[in-house]
């Protein structure tokens, strides 16, 4: 088993995850697996209705039944909060109103699950109902029933942008089309439902939560503000993680209403949530309503694209600011477009809000765009690897609206899956019933401007190196199955030119490890990647220096590899990195280094209203072929074949680039074909794995990842994105493979049989009146 | 006297009884209610909580133990009902610290990213490769359909049970296999 590497550099090494061992063998904990004594359960009372004046609530009899032990309402805890400064908009259990089916009223901890969930019963709530509002297009023309008086027609927030001059653009377009894309409401459900534990040292007047969260930072800082308590008090742990795919990227309620019991209570409490509650909780991707209208000259170059989308946000703003933005800038930085205008709203409904999920914002947009422009070179009989071809950027480039563009791998992604799939022997070639298609899709490697607007670094990372030379690395970024651990282990043993064993890491608790702000939008690898790398430099720089003086050499001509420092131009001269670790201790303990990351401004993007989103410091892209088999009689959909190739800017470790790639594509298989939350007035008809019908093996090709190295110039050795970017290119690669197999498009998500027999049936009665 | 509420009579409290679990070799006496599921006995009364809960209803597969054998959802079995069968679990496939080919399987070629899947994909990849050492792609895929994942896509999965199977293999080079 090649997990220690000795002189072969750490980076583009199949290095199994440093805490894989746990994970096989059951001896790895997740939130739920903790225990302290006396920990208490934790439920939640969820409201029953969509909209309703909470009147009053009694809980007397609750607090009352024998083995409860504290139980909360909104009353003691009413500081508003929200991932976005801009989106205070939630307080930890209802105040005033609650505003969809399963927000948050009260909470009860108590000796066991079956007294809590009596406990539950037994309170009171006196609801005066109220109009609810579910479909984003009648909620926005609404002027009474508001779901929050301070946003008048329901809506959360709209955006107008336009860049360089639309109207122009389609009057030099030799073609215009215009089409309306709907997709359907997904959600994460990874697998390991949320849990949080909570201590409160009454005493110190500490607490401490361990939680299933992607985001410790600002937990903690969440914490700290509706408790109501200093920000030094409160520390944030995360355990193992069981999958996040955005729906663990904010504050989630049970987070805090375990905090606020373990204070009352004066014992630990833990919650975690049922499968049902997990589905309410959502977060995740919103119903999405896409018009759009792109014109094209008559080679296929594009001249202008006009977008107008409404996104169905559910009650409360999360990062719906975000989703928005994201889904009109990210029509960018893909192809060359010289003209570009966005109308964006968000909008405010009676259901669970929605939030980030994997690819967020950009997803919905770009199946609409990727799948226009697949029409488009169907009209115009131009081959789709041709339009894409015609319509690249010229990298490196500055976007209209702003975006950096440096490393550009879409062309070599685009000729990788052409070639692997044998595109030009199928395309249009297969009998009646078989397809292929092609699509492309990008994402940022992080957002250059973080959430919280500061100078502050978005990643920092410390790190010590002892008498031993063992190294220890302090990370505030997250692991949650996606490899964070394990890649910041192998950048700073390449740094430092030593073995992986050699470097031991320490992350996610708050108290211990600097500031990282999460695994979130990709964020990692090029970011506390960057904040390992600067750290282990600094590192290396005090123990070259002082080897440098025992060999009276000058750094420049020392190196280290394979655990050695030596002298590069006669590699006798060498002591071992211990030694020379500690020489540079001169006496000390332990040598300290520190490193961090911060966005370089020429990456923050422009100035306008909302430029914020959608600047990164580098993007991922990728480009992915599909194959069907489509049953005419029924109208069911095989994929036989997925290849996708992504540009990763450098794979520091294959193993976990093919699973995140693998994984995005997956997930973005499930949405095109077969995910959907299904609603009615407010309420989830499906809020389990099977109901939602989470693929199983049966459902699942095989997935062919191509990796595509464009070395960025400003990653860590060259990396960028590599978890999320992929998931967008799925979806209008699928579709397109439908109309190849059988010759219709299908724009509404997901692509299910019924809608495909439909069309085909339409397909056919419109040919035989012609 | 204040008249009890319907959610307080539905509720009384079960009567414990003694409950003898045979888990990973060794035999625990533990005194559970008649309504103790066998993931709550694991997880809660014996600590053994490599065994997961991912959906309470037998949708996901977390909560895979092998009982007598055979993969079964301990989140649907009442643990009482199991005191004759022989369990194993997640921390009973190791042979000591010597990992199961499965579990190195997982672990180098990447079928373990969040992990919460793990132990119910290896216990049912391991109760399909002791009934059958060389599967198809198909027959793995059968066999694996009752545990859900929601980071590998599968595919990684897969190169790990084929990878076990390689493993495996390299240790009993003797044995002659189609």
């Amino acid at each position: 088993m090649g997990t220690t590497l000795t002189t072969e550099s750490p980076i583009g090494a199949r290095v199994p995850m440093i805490d894989s061992e746990g994970k096989v063998t059951g001896k790895g904990l997740y939130t739920d697996d903790l225990a302290l004594p006396g920990t208490l359960v934790g439920k939640i009372l969820h409201s029953p209705h969509a909209h309703a004046r909470i009147v009053a609530i009694d809980t007397s009899e609750a607090v009352r039944l024998p083995g409860v032990k504290a139980v909360a309402t909104g009353r003691e805890t009413p500081v508003k909060y929200g991932i976005l400064p801009i989106g205070h908009d939630e307080t930890i259990f209802a105040t005033d109103k609650v505003r969809y089916v399963g927000d948050n009223v009260a909470a009860v901890a108590a000796e066991t699950a079956e007294i809590a969930e009596q406990a539950l019963r037994l309170i009171r709530v006196d609801y005066e109902i109220l109009p609810a509002w579910f479909d984003p297009e009648k909620s926005m023309q609404a002027d009474e029933n508001l779901i929050h008086a301070e946003k008048p027609h329901n809506i959360e927030k709209d955006y107008h942008h336009h860049f360089g001059d639309v109207e122009k653009g389609f009057g030099e377009a030799d073609y215009i089309r215009e089409d309306r894309f709907v997709c359907a409401e997904v959600t994460h459900a990874a697998l390991e439902p949320h849990s949080t534990l909570a201590q409160y040292d009454a005493e110190a007047g500490e607490i401490t939560v361990w939680s299933s969260t992607q985001v410790p930072y600002y937990l903690m800082l969440t914490l700290a503000s509706t408790l109501q308590m200093p920000q030094e008090k409160v520390r944030v742990i995360k355990p193992l993680v069981g999958g996040g795919f955005g729906g663990k990227s904010e504050v989630i309620p049970l987070e805090l209403a375990a905090a606020v019991l373990a204070r009352k209570a004066g014992q630990p409490v833990k919650i975690t949530y049922t499968r049902e509650e997990v589905f309410y909780a959502h977060r995740g991707r919103p119903f999405q309503i896409v018009e759009l209208k792109t014109g094209v000259t008559r080679d296929g170059r594009l001249t202008a694209v006009q977008a107008r989308i409404i996104q169905d946000g559910g009650a409360y703003c999360s990062y719906g600011v975000v989703t928005i933005l994201y889904s009109g800038q990210l029509l960018n930085a893909m192809y060359e477009i010289p003209n570009v205008k966005f109308d964006g709203y968000r909008v405010l409904t009676n259901k669970p809000a929605c939030g980030a999920m994997r690819g967020h914002g950009t997803v919905n947009t770009r199946f609409g765009f990727e799948q226009q422009l697949n029409r488009i070179a169907s009209v115009l009989g131009i081959d789709p690897v041709e339009i894409r071809r015609r319509n690249l950027l010229k990298a490196p480039c500055i976007t209209v609206n702003g975006l950096r563009v440096l490393s550009y791998g879409l062309p070599e992604c685009i000729d990788k899956v052409r070639e692997r799939s044998g595109w030009h022997e199928k395309y249009g070639k297969r009998p009646y019933g078989k397809g292929i298609g092609i699509a492309g899709s990008h994402y940022v490697s992080g957002a250059a401007n973080s959430i919280v607007r500061s100078d502050m670094p978005h990643s920092t990372v410390n790190l010590t190196v002892d008498g031993d030379g063992i190294v220890t690395i302090f990370t505030g970024a997250s692991e949650i199955g996606q490899g964070s651990d394990t890649l910041h282990v192998q950048v700073v043993a390449a740094e430092l030119g030593i073995e992986l064993d050699r470097v031991k890491i320490v992350a996610a608790d708050t108290a211990r490890t600097p500031i990282d702000i999460g695994s979130y939008s990709s964020r990692v690898t090029f970011m506390a990647g960057n904040a390992a790398m600067a750290a282990a430099r600094h590192a290396k720089n005090q123990i070259l220096a002082a080897a440098a003086r025992k060999m009276a050499t000058s750094p420049e001509n020392l190196v280290i590899e394979g655990g050695r420092v030596m002298c590069s131009d006669d590699r006798r001269l060498a002591m071992s990195f211990a030694d020379a670790a500690r020489l540079a201790l001169n006496g000390d303990g332990e040598l300290h280094a520190t490193g961090s990351y911060r966005p370089p401004a020429e990456a923050q993007g422009g100035k306008f209203k909302g430029a914020g989103v959608g600047p990164s410091p580098a993007y991922s892209y990728c480009a992915q072929t599909a194959e069907v088999t489509v049953d005419p009689e029924t109208g069911q959909v095989t994929v036989d074949r997925l290849i996708a190739a992504h540009d990763c800017g450098k794979a520091i470790n294959p193993i976990c680039v093919e699973g995140q790639v693998i994984g995005s594509v997956w997930m973005g298989l499930g949405q095109a074909v077969q995910e959907e939350m299904t609603w009615r007035n407010g309420r989830l008809m499906n809020p389990g794995l099977l109901e939602y019908r989470s693929a199983s093996t049966l459902e699942s090709p095989l997935i062919e990842p191509i990796i595509v190295e464009s070395n960025d110039p400003e990653g860590p050795f060259g990396a960028k994105e590599a978890g999320e970017g992929s998931l967008a290119a799925t979806i209008p690669a699928v579709s397109h493979a439908i109309y190849d197999a059988v010759g219709v498009w299908i724009d509404t998500l997901p692509i299910t049989p019924e809608k495909i027999l439909k069309a085909i049936e339409e397909k056919k009665v419109s040919e035989a009146r012609s | 006297m204040k008249k009890r509420s319907a959610a307080q009579e539905e509720r009384l409290p079960l009567e414990k009884e003694v409950v003898q679990l045979h888990i990973n070799g060794q035999t625990h006496a533990l005194r559970l209610e008649p309504n103790r599921l066998l993931l709550e006995a694991l997880r809660e009364d014996l600590r053994l909580t490599g065994t997961k809960c991912g959906c309470d209803d037998s949708s996901c597969g977390a909560c895979t133990v092998l009982v007598n054998g055979q993969p079964q959802m301990s989140c649907l079995m009442l643990a009482a009902s199991y005191q004759d069968a022989e369990i194993i679990t997640i921390e009973g496939v190791a042979d000591g610290s010597e990992l199961d080919p499965l579990q190195r399987g997982f672990m180098v070629e990447g079928g373990a990213q969040c992990g919460f899947c793990t132990p119910g994909m290896i216990l049912t990849a391991k109760y399909l490769l002791a009934s059958n050492p060389s599967p198809t792609d198909q027959e793995m895929s059968d066999a694996l359909s009752g545990n859900l994942c929601r980071c590998t896509g599968y595919t990684q999965i897969f190169t790990s049970v084929r990878k076990a199977i390689e493993l495996m293999r390299e240790r009993e080079p003797h044995e002659v296999r189609s």
